[in-house]
């Protein structure tokens, strides 16, 4: 019933409907033909169908071990567990390109069913660009990257699957960092459709901020499981490596969290309306050409897993056809757009302003660090490697001063502000600081950890005094205060949680700049001393897993004589593929976790020796907790009233239709 | 679509300017892929200006227990030695450590540790393997700037009488070892 030729169909049908999704509806705008508008919904809900439909052969190929198709023969095998059957359908270039076009075609259908009240003629603008989008990449898919694709004769096993993304972490990982760089289609189409409609008002910095929002919080998430990932399954104890598919990520992600902000700004004083298109535009084109210069193989990484210079040819042209065409629109439009909303320097505008100059800075340096050695090998004919010492001297001194504007910017009033009234509402945060600072001085070593964790700490106690101030605890009687924050919306709240989760994800970084390791090679039964614990090898045994066998070792761990943790690291030999994975072992009390790798074996098999990694990373998962408060605030921020009920839409029939409601 | 007044040059101007930028970009990763396709570019490698000459000065301290070494270890060589700069922050210096310990009983590989601190590059090789005879320190990295290197991993075959005869920007490959670097040493060794 679900055959591939059946998926391969779908998707070929999906590709049409994206086509005439991308014309029809923009024809119908232009003309003002509401029927031609009125079909875009229609399509993009069509286009969504056909492309869960293929999909879903695709996964119906793997998890029935269909090995005549040839994405399931070189990445499944029958020995595969069901689950990895299934996430491994995303877990190659070909199926991870369909999922790609699937979120894609999810976006265009959110559109449909969410965006009823926007005007009909934005709608179908925003809906058409979304179509044009996803034709490109449909044809990507079907031309060079068939996922669907028949081998014969079919062996009779797969090859199986990268024994790395054989993990529960790495398998969802891709669909909710898909999620976040695909949703940032949502606010490139809202940026063209504006250029095309040459207008950009407060309602429209309304519409766009839940979407971007939205992709943000997924992204955020996508990042730190990406960087988790890192963390737990390759055991090297670090958990960012500045690698370019890394970097890939967070520049969209800098840039994302540029255009949340400025498009506040668009909302409550349509002011930088220019800049925050450009930033639309430019964030969607740092997620498209990110992901897929990464796979034609020009930035190198440990990572990829397709480097194919032809499919980057057509990756080329359509990112040109994608990124040039709406910069192209933006130069020939955006002059004529009405710049609007004076402030004062030190405002709300000012700080949000300062907020964005600090993200973009840190963009452009990291955008540097990531694309210099392909442009100097081009240029001057050198390669270089740009590593992990250039991109700490330059990110974090533009970190460190974003760092302390956070604490207070959310705090000033619109329009013009004075420093002194928000500084003394934060006495306290400032008294907390300095403590942190005195503390951390004395715990760290360096001076950079030590700003950090003050940073850190500054930041968190602003946010919760802001909170603390808006609601007036301890100042008002309790239940007047739960009253206040009752009646405080809820994007106010998400933002101070938000900042709140970047101070706790910044403690994170800053204790672990003090983790301790060690590495031995012991015999069993030996003991290691390590941050005060000692850690004793008591058993080092083989046990057969499904499709590998795994050599496991017992790792006791005792402070002052009583069992702290018993870790049980782990090498892991897939036979089909002849490769290994470590399986780290950690124990974690969230204040730091004890994590043991196992390595090596060596000496001979009467008296072997096993290679131990242990480590000692004080704050560890503070780092990752961290990124889901953020994204937590965002949620909530989402959940606000105004954004549920679509208030310009309200507000614009109450004028029109006065006394009708 | 209505069509807009027209606004002054200079805003013009500076509104193509993310077209510019995109362009010029665009233009550059064209070229690198036909690049790519013919042979012509490939990113991993380099001709390094330092090719048959005699090594920079340089003095090397060594990372305990291992020597360091400097000029006057290079220029009194009387065989072939490969000296590998490397770093514990670099991954493609880990990707490239299996092949060096595979390398290490066919050719003497000499390590520099570029930019590292000595605890960092010692637990590196307690961890991957030490394939290198002699271990020297660039903590600063001015040695790789007189050796001309722009990252890690680098390697220079380094002949009799400390004469650079070969360079690689990229991490070695099996392939490398046995097409290029083992025949080039053989050669030294018999003049």
């Amino acid at each position: 019933m679900l055959s591939p030729e059946l998926g391969h169909y779908a998707l070929a049908l999906a590709c049409v409907l994206a086509a005439v999704q991308g014309i029809l509806p923009l024809i119908g705008a232009h003309r003002r033909d509401v029927r031609l508008m009125g079909l875009a919904p229609g399509l993009a809900c069509g286009q969504f169908i056909a492309l869960v439909a293929s999909f879903a052969c695709l996964i119906h190929a793997a998890v029935t071990d269909d090995f005549s198709v040839q994405n399931v023969a070189a990445n499944s095998a029958v020995s595969k567990p069901l689950l990895y059957k299934i996430t491994g359908v995303w877990g190659n270039h070909e199926g991870s390109i369909l999922l790609w076009a699937l979120i894609l075609g999810l976006c265009g259908a959110a559109v449909a069913a969410f965006g009823r009240s926007l005007p009909s003629a934005l709608r179908a603008r925003v809906i058409a660009v979304l179509g044009l989008v996803a034709t490109g990449f449909e044809l990507f898919c079907l031309t060079t990257s068939d996922p669907f694709a028949r081998v014969w004769p079919a062996p009779l096993d797969g090859q199986g699957m990268n024994p790395l993304l054989q993990d529960p972490g790495l398998a969802f990982h891709p669909p909710i960092l898909y999620t976040g760089y695909v949703g940032f289609a949502v606010p490139f189409a809202f940026a063209i459709a504006a250029l095309m409609e040459g207008r950009v008002d407060a309602a429209w910095g309304r519409w766009v901020r839940p979407w971007a929002v939205a992709a943000w919080c997924f992204l955020t998430c996508g990042i730190a499981m990406g960087s988790w990932w890192s963390y737990y399954v390759l055991g090297w104890g670090g958990y960012w490596f500045w690698d370019p598919v890394e970097n890939a990520s967070l520049i969209p992600w800098l840039t994302g969290t540029a255009l949340i902000h400025s498009a506040i700004v668009v909302e409550k004083r349509e002011a930088l309306k220019i800049w925050t298109v450009l930033l639309a535009i430019g964030t969607f084109s740092f997620s498209l050409s990110g992901t897929f210069l990464v796979r034609s193989g020009i930035l190198n990484s440990v990572h990829a897993f397709a480097n194919d210079p032809a499919r980057g040819v057509f990756i080329l042209g359509l990112l040109g056809l994608v990124i040039g065409g709406s910069f192209l629109l933006f130069a020939y439009r955006a002059p004529s757009l009405t710049a609007g909303g004076l402030f004062a320097p030190v405002s709300r505008e000012g700080a949000l302003v300062l907020n964005n100059i600090l993200l973009c800075s840190l963009c452009a340096v990291v955008l540097t660090g990531t694309m210099y050695p392909p442009f100097m090998a081009l240029l001057a004919g050198r390669t270089l490697s740009v590593g992990k010492p250039f991109f700490d001297a330059t990110t974090i001194p533009l970190a460190l001063p974003l760092f302390i504007f956070m604490g207070f910017g959310p705090m000033l009033p619109w329009k013009r502000a004075h420093l002194w009234p928000v500084l003394n509402k934060l006495w306290l945060a400032t008294g907390l600081t300095g403590v942190a600072a005195l503390i951390a001085a004395r715990n760290l070593s360096g001076a950079l950890p030590v700003l950090c964790a003050a940073a850190a700490v500054w930041i968190i106690a602003a946010s919760v005094s802001d909170i603390a101030g808006r609601i007036a605890l301890l100042r008002a009687p309790l239940l007047t205060s739960l009253a206040r924050a009752r009646a405080l919306p809820r994007s106010i709240i998400g933002a101070a949680i938000a900042h709140a989760g970047v101070g706790i994800t910044v403690l994170g970084l800053a204790a672990m700049s003090q983790a301790q390791h060690l590495i031995v090679e012991v015999p069993v039964g030996t003991t290691e001393h390590l941050a005060g614990y000692d850690w004793t090898l008591t058993d080092v045994r083989e046990e057969p897993g499904p499709n590998y066998t795994a050599l496991t070792a017992t790792l006791e761990v005792r402070r002052g004589g009583a069992v702290i943790a018993l870790l049980r690291p782990s090498k892991r030999s897939f036979n089909s593929q002849n490769q290994t994975t470590t399986d780290v072992a950690i124990h974690t009390n969230l204040l730091a976790d004890l994590y043991g790798v196992l390595g090596d074996k060596h000496g001979t098999d009467a008296n072997p020796t096993y290679v131990l990694r242990l480590h000692y990373n004080p704050l560890a998962p503070w780092m990752w907790l961290g990124a889901l408060v953020m994204a937590f605030g965002g949620a909530l921020s989402l959940s606000d009233r105004r954004v549920r009920i679509g208030a310009p839409q309200r507000a614009r029939l109450s004028s029109t239709k006065t006394g009708a409601a | 679509m209505t069509t807009p007044p027209s606004p002054p040059t200079r805003r013009r101007l500076l509104m193509a300017l993310p077209l510019v930028g995109v362009g010029a970009v665009g233009v550059g990763f064209w070229k690198m892929l036909s690049g790519m396709q013919n042979g012509a570019f490939n990113p991993h490698d380099i001709n390094a200006p330092v090719l048959d000459r005699p090594v920079p000065d340089c003095t090397l301290p060594g990372l305990p227990p291992q020597d360091g070494f400097g000029t006057a270890e290079l220029r009194a060589l009387t065989a072939p030695v490969l000296v590998n700069f490397f770093a514990s922050w670099c991954i493609p210096c880990l990707a490239e450590m299996p092949t060096l310990m595979t390398l290490k009983d066919r050719l003497p590989l000499w390590g520099i540790a570029y930019k590292d601190k000595p605890d960092n590059a010692a637990g590196f090789l307690r961890h991957s393997g030490n394939p290198f005879t002699r271990l020297g320190q660039d903590s600063a990295g001015r040695v790789g700037i007189d050796w001309g290197i722009s990252g890690v991993p680098e390697s220079f075959l380094v002949g009799p009488g400390g004469i650079i005869r070969w360079h690689s920007a990229a991490p070695l490959t099996e392939d490398t070892i046995t097409s290029t670097i083992l025949p080039l040493a053989q050669k030294l060794r018999t003049p």
